[in-house]
């Protein structure tokens, strides 16, 4: 079997649904959360390599690069604001971030 | 080695920025005393020349960085107003910094660094650095939504701001993935032409309704707002103070340049879209925002509102008087939003606390008249009386509406910006015909009657011709740019 654009298309659409659905459909912790962000990410890097490679054109490449730098960024600004809530709190429970609403 | 000097001479208030801002993190880590105060005036000064700098530049077109980079009228303009709104945003902030940390110097250079990321991301050119840009801005709103370290909704805020944020980037990111896979290149010129050249496939409406969602989230539209009540909420108000403004601006402006540029060519999908857009964030503005008892949610949901009717403008595509009048709207909402702030802020429950119920605007014109006065002329303006500034901005967003044929969108928001005078002149009741019920205190200080009495100034003046022209005249030749 001859692996297409198409195949790749396939799972990085998965990977980003799964992504997706862990962001939404977590009652219990916020670094799935976060885990769930990196994966839609890496989804992301997935479909530009696969174009890259299918195109000959190497931007996409380039493009997955900065997204991994940004992530990385992404990813130390978000546990710098869990860690900052949790010494408030307590916990980081998803069903508990609820003091506001109206 | 001339080749990169020619071009950093067009990125030079960017440059500018950078410096700034590594050069201020050095002075507030090294500095013993008043080092937070040092830090607000300074980068509060760059700001307003930058702003003038922009303004006195030769405003012609031209792209650098290989096609990376597009400076012209349209993107200076917007850089004016992002440079002005987010001074007075720092500057408001300034007495309330002081109370609450008198060596917090970060929170201006958090600022000076989002609005490098704002005046990239309007300049954008290519998706990556689009997306840089975008992520440039958002980080250091996480940041600054959960500067209140010690207070629980602070920091709640900020998970929540953060996490949405970051979804959205990545909704935003994957469009763009499916986009540049479609058209085989990131650069907007090349992306036009190959959707001119090729057929619009479902995969491409899929990509465009991707990027699409992730920006009308960071412009906090339905039907991605839920966010922003508990984000302003949560910040601390003169924090709120700057996400209302500058970010908001910078957002809707670049969807302009994505829609009008590069996806000009799928304008039947994305139409559409805007349509619901801004129909459906203009009613949820403005029925959430009637029953609202805290001041914040309340300007929230009527910012929201207020983003649906600046989305009419949009609507006019192809033609480019719908953008004109979306530009003076919005730098007509940027002033009257920071006025309002100013006078919130000016008002403080305890020490260092400003008022958050709407309660407790009840009598003060009794003790404070100016600031009643002025809040009620923001209210006014907010609301859409003649002859304040805020008149002139639905008028001529109503009138470009009309002029393209959208009898009936005009009506429905002329209808609902009625309904929505109810909560802004229900403040005005209050201050002026209710017996005080909560004790408030004015704190006094110059960076806050100075953006007060020029945001008053500004909205006033618009009682004169003098002062339209040339506003007009400016969002004219931004507008007209955008189409080169």
């Amino acid at each position: 079997m001859i692996i297409e654009l198409g195949h790749y298309l396939i799972l990085s659409s998965m990977l980003f649904t799964i992504g997706v659905v862990g962001v939404f459909l977590n009652r219990k912790n916020v670094i799935i959360i976060l885990m769930s962000l990196e994966l839609i990410l890496l989804s992301i890097s997935i479909n530009l390599v696969a174009f890259s490679a299918f195109l000959n054109d190497s931007t996409g490449q380039i493009f997955s690069l900065f997204i991994l730098t940004v992530a990385a960024g992404e990813a130390a600004i978000g546990l710098a604001i869990l860690v900052v809530y949790f010494r408030n709190v307590g916990n980081i429970e998803v069903d508990q971030i609820n003091k506001m609403s109206g | 080695m001339n080749l990169i000097f020619e071009n950093i001479i067009f990125l030079s208030s960017e440059i500018i920025l950078v410096l700034t801002a590594v050069v201020l993190l050095m002075v507030g880590a090294f500095k013993k005393k008043n080092n937070a105060k040092i830090v607000v005036y300074f980068s509060f000064i760059v700001l307003i020349l930058l702003s003038i700098m922009e303004m006195l530049v030769p405003w012609s077109s031209v792209t650098i960085f290989n096609n990376s980079i597009i400076q012209n009228g349209y993107t200076r303009f917007v850089k004016i107003m992002i440079y002005f709104s987010s001074s007075f945003a720092i500057i408001l902030s300034s007495r309330w910094l002081m109370k609450y940390d008198d060596k917090a110097f970060e929170y201006p250079i958090l600022i000076l660094f989002s609005v490098l990321g704002m005046s990239l991301m309007v300049s954008a050119n290519d998706l990556i650095t689009l997306y840089l840009a975008i992520e440039l801005q958002s980080l250091p709103l996480y940041v600054l939504a959960s500067f209140k370290r010690n207070n629980t909704e602070s920091s709640e805020a900020g998970v929540k701001y953060f996490v949405l944020g970051a979804l959205s980037s990545s909704l935003f990111l994957f469009g763009a993935s499916i986009v540049y896979g479609f058209s085989s290149s990131v650069e907007f010129g090349e992306i036009y032409q190959s959707l001119q050249a090729s057929e619009i496939n479902t995969a491409l409406i899929i990509g465009l309704v991707f990027v699409l969602s992730g920006l009308i989230f960071k412009i906090s539209a339905v039907p991605f707002h839920m966010w922003t009540p508990d984000v302003y909420q949560g910040s601390a108000t003169p924090v709120t103070a700057f996400f209302a403004t500058a970010p908001k601006l910078a957002a809707l402006c670049m969807l302009i340049n994505i829609l009008f540029g590069p996806l000009s060519g799928m304008s039947d999908s994305w139409y559409q879209i805007i349509f619901f857009v801004s129909m459906a964030s203009i009613a949820l503005g403005t029925f959430s925002a009637i029953r609202q008892t805290n001041i914040k949610r309340l300007l929230a949901y009527s910012s929201i509102a207020h983003m649906g009717f600046a989305l009419i403008g949009l609507l006019s595509f192809p033609n480019l008087d719908g953008i004109q009048s979306l530009l003076l709207y919005m730098l007509i909402y940027l002033v009257t939003t920071l006025g309002v702030f100013s006078c919130i802020i000016s008002l403080e429950i305890t020490e260092g606390e400003s008022i958050t119920k709407i309660d407790d605007f009840s009598g003060i014109s009794k003790n404070y008249p100016f600031t009643a006065f002025t809040m009620a002329m923001f209210m006014f303006s907010y609301a859409g009386i003649p002859p304040l500034g805020g008149f002139f901005a639905k008028y001529l967003i109503f009138r470009s509406a009309i002029d393209n044929g959208l009898i009936f969108l005009s009506v429905f928001g002329l209808v609902l910006s009625v309904v929505g005078a109810f909560y802004y002149i229900r403040i005005v009741k209050l201050m002026y015909f209710d017996e005080p019920k909560t004790i408030v205190k004015k704190s006094f200080s110059k960076g806050l009657s100075f953006t007060n009495t020029i945001c008053l100034i500004f909205i006033i003046s618009f009682i004169f011709i003098i002062t339209i022209a040339p506003i007009t005249e400016l969002t004219e030749t931004a507008a007209i740019s955008l189409a080169n």
